[in-house]
């Protein structure tokens, strides 16, 4: 118990003095942190960016078989009419032994068409595998050539440092050529 | 005026020096009244180097920045425009890209000078300290400074360097969107990355004057790394080490107009002669030279978030080493087991560096994967083992003793 120029001491052992230092001090660090959250906060993303939020895409040009690539939010949206065989082989793999567990029909509600946000989920290139002349990696999807991530033809990982199957982004049919994602 | 003990004949200086005692500042830290160990070599010369490389480092930024227009749809552009059409735009570019390299060059000569002579050790662990912090904010600069000519090079780098912090548990995507300012790298990135990048050069210079501020406290180590005993120890910095520094800029100035003259795009990637495009990466991206060592630790873990927390502890380690190493003795020279760890370790990094410019596929994994692991060895055990088993040889009774008895027998 100590007794300060502050005076009188305080039952539990603090004088006022020791309150106000406390208090001051919290006050502080208070003030301190609102000061502070408008300069962090400035770095978020902006209105006007995130107002470009959603995309339209007609379906129909598409042939079985073949990719196109559309941009949504800035990042590309691969979008894939798939054959018989990717759906079939799609659909028989065993999704307990995947490293990112999903099913096909959870990643393509229409299994002919797969969405996918075109970004390597380990640091973020774009996989190669759009034009029919690119790598397609070992499960016939997607090849990142950054460090080497394998994508099936669902856009799961298999092979490489990727923790992440290719994100589906959220969309929603317009009618059945049509769809907008966002 | 008295108490630095500096002492002028004009009339002027001592109208300064009374209200300011800046002459005698400079007189202790780089004049006659520092009284430098008189056995330094070649090695120390690189402080005064890496000093130099900042100083050509901030005048040509500061004219570059005249011209260059920090927008991800004009600065590909006004590159370009700095090469061909701004009166030595070329030469103040190539000298400002080069230069970049060679400080990097010039500061890991630094850093290895004093792990081999022990300059780390007490009393000298803070200035070690700041000497790291340095390191990490060029990094931070140089990558930057990188992403602003806004090339396929520049972009992906961006893309990639800033996607390490998405492997964050929960906070990760929140945190890279708020670096990004958006949704992907785009111009909101790359303005605030040039304002950062104008910034840290002077914080840099900032923590440059504490780093010299305890080098002084104390005095350099120097290669015998024993203390300094008496005046006959020593010469003054001034005029001899002045004059030697002054050699080395100059030196350092014939290799970097070589770069600049003759390979200046040597160390730069072609594709950033291409504008920065989204929805394409370029089939093979590597960061800039001095990067590749630590892009190989993080290649070398297959996990996402384990290659992020082993390459920053790549780094970390560093920070330890004044206590890792047990050795009382500072300099390799009178220790001739942590010599030889020494040069292994030299390898081991010059092998990492390698790695990292590779593709990541078949042997060069394995490689990679066990230079990373020597590289957290030599750090962790070999330096406080060899520490405690070694039997160092004799030291010398001081910094004089060794010359004057060359001396008395030659
Ligand atoms: C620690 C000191 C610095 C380092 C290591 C550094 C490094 C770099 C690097 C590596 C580049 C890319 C060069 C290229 O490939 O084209 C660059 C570009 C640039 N830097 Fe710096 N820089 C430093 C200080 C500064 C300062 C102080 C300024 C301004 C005041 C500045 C302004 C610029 C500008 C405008 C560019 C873009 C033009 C270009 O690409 O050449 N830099 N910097
Ligand atoms: S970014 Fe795709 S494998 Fe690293």
């Amino acid at each position: 118990m100590t007794t300060t120029a502050g005076g009188a001491v305080h039952a539990e052992g603090g004088s006022r003095r020791d309150f106000l230092y406390v208090a001051t001090g919290v006050a502080g660090a208070i003030g301190t942190a609102l000061a502070v959250w408008p300069l962090i906060d400035q770095m978020n993303p902006a209105q006007d960016v995130l107002a470009l939020a959603s995309t339209e895409v007609d379906l129909s040009p598409i042939v079985e078989g073949q990719s196109i690539t559309v941009v949504w939010r800035g990042k590309p949206v691969f979008i894939r009419h798939r054959t018989a065989d990717e759906i079939a082989t799609a659909q028989g793999d065993k999704v307990e032994e995947l490293r990112d567990p999903q099913s096909d029909a959870e990643r393509a509600p229409r299994a002919e068409w797969l969405v996918l946000v075109g970004v390597c989920t380990h640091l973020g290139c774009i996989p190669l595998g759009q034009k029919s002349t690119d790598p397609r990696g070992d499960w016939g999807g997607w090849f990142c050539p950054c460090h080497g991530s394998h994508y099936d033809v669902s856009g799961r990982i298999r092979k490489g440092p990727a923790p992440r199957n290719l994100e589906v982004p959220p969309y929603e049919y317009l009618d059945d050529t049509r769809i907008k994602i966002g | 005026m008295q108490h630095t003990g500096f002492q002028s004949s004009s009339r002027f200086v001592q109208w300064i020096e009374y209200r300011l005692p800046i002459f005698g500042l400079v007189d202790q830290y780089v004049g006659r009244a520092y009284p430098a160990p008189r056995n330094l070599n070649y090695w120390w010369n690189f402080g005064s180097l890496a000093g130099f490389a900042l100083v050509i480092q901030i005048v040509t930024g500061i004219v570059l920045a005249m011209h260059y227009v920090p927008h991800g749809d004009m600065a590909f552009d006004s590159v370009e425009r700095i090469m061909r059409d701004v009166n030595q735009g070329w030469l103040l570019r190539y000298l400002h890209a080069n230069g970049a390299s060679m400080f990097f060059a010039v500061v890991y000569i630094h850093i290895f000078r004093g792990l081999y002579y022990g300059s780390y050790k007490f009393p000298r662990e803070l200035l070690w300290w700041l000497g790291l912090v340095i390191f990490l904010m060029m990094m931070a600069t140089a990558f930057m400074g990188y992403v602003l000519p806004w090339g396929q090079m520049s972009f992906w780098a961006a893309t990639v360097i800033t996607n390490l912090f998405s492997a964050i548990p929960w906070a990760g995507p929140a945190i890279t969107e708020w670096l990004w300012g958006g949704f992907v790298v785009g111009s909101p990135t790359l303005t605030r990355f040039y304002s950062l990048h104008y910034l840290l050069p002077f914080v840099i210079a900032g923590v440059v004057v504490l780093h010299l501020w305890a080098h002084h406290t104390h005095k350099g180590n120097n290669p015998l790394g024993i203390d300094v005993k008496s005046p006959k120890d020593t010469l003054p910095f001034h005029p001899y080490y002045t004059t030697k520094d002054l050699y080395g800029i100059g030196v350092f100035l014939i290799i970097l107009a070589i770069w600049v003259f003759y390979f200046p795009n040597y160390m730069s990637h072609p594709d950033n002669y291409i504008p920065a495009n989204p929805l394409q990466t370029p089939p093979h991206i590597v960061p800039e030279w001095y990067l590749l060592p630590f892009y190989a630790i993080l290649r070398a873990i297959p996990s996402k978030l384990g290659g992020v927390i082993v390459m920053a502890a790549a780094i970390v380690v560093l920070f330890l080493v004044p206590w890792l190493d047990t050795s009382r003795v500072r300099s390799a020279r009178f220790r001739p087991i942590f010599k030889q760890f020494y040069w292994l370790l030299v390898i081991d990094v010059l092998v990492l560096g390698y790695i990292g410019a590779q593709l990541p596929e078949g042997i060069f994994i394995h490689i990679g994967r066990i230079a990373t692991a020597y590289y957290f060895v030599h750090f962790l055990i070999v330096l406080p083992v060899v520490g405690w088993i070694e039997k160092p040889k004799p030291l010398p009774k001081s910094i004089a003793e060794p010359v004057l008895e060359a001396k008395a027998a030659g």
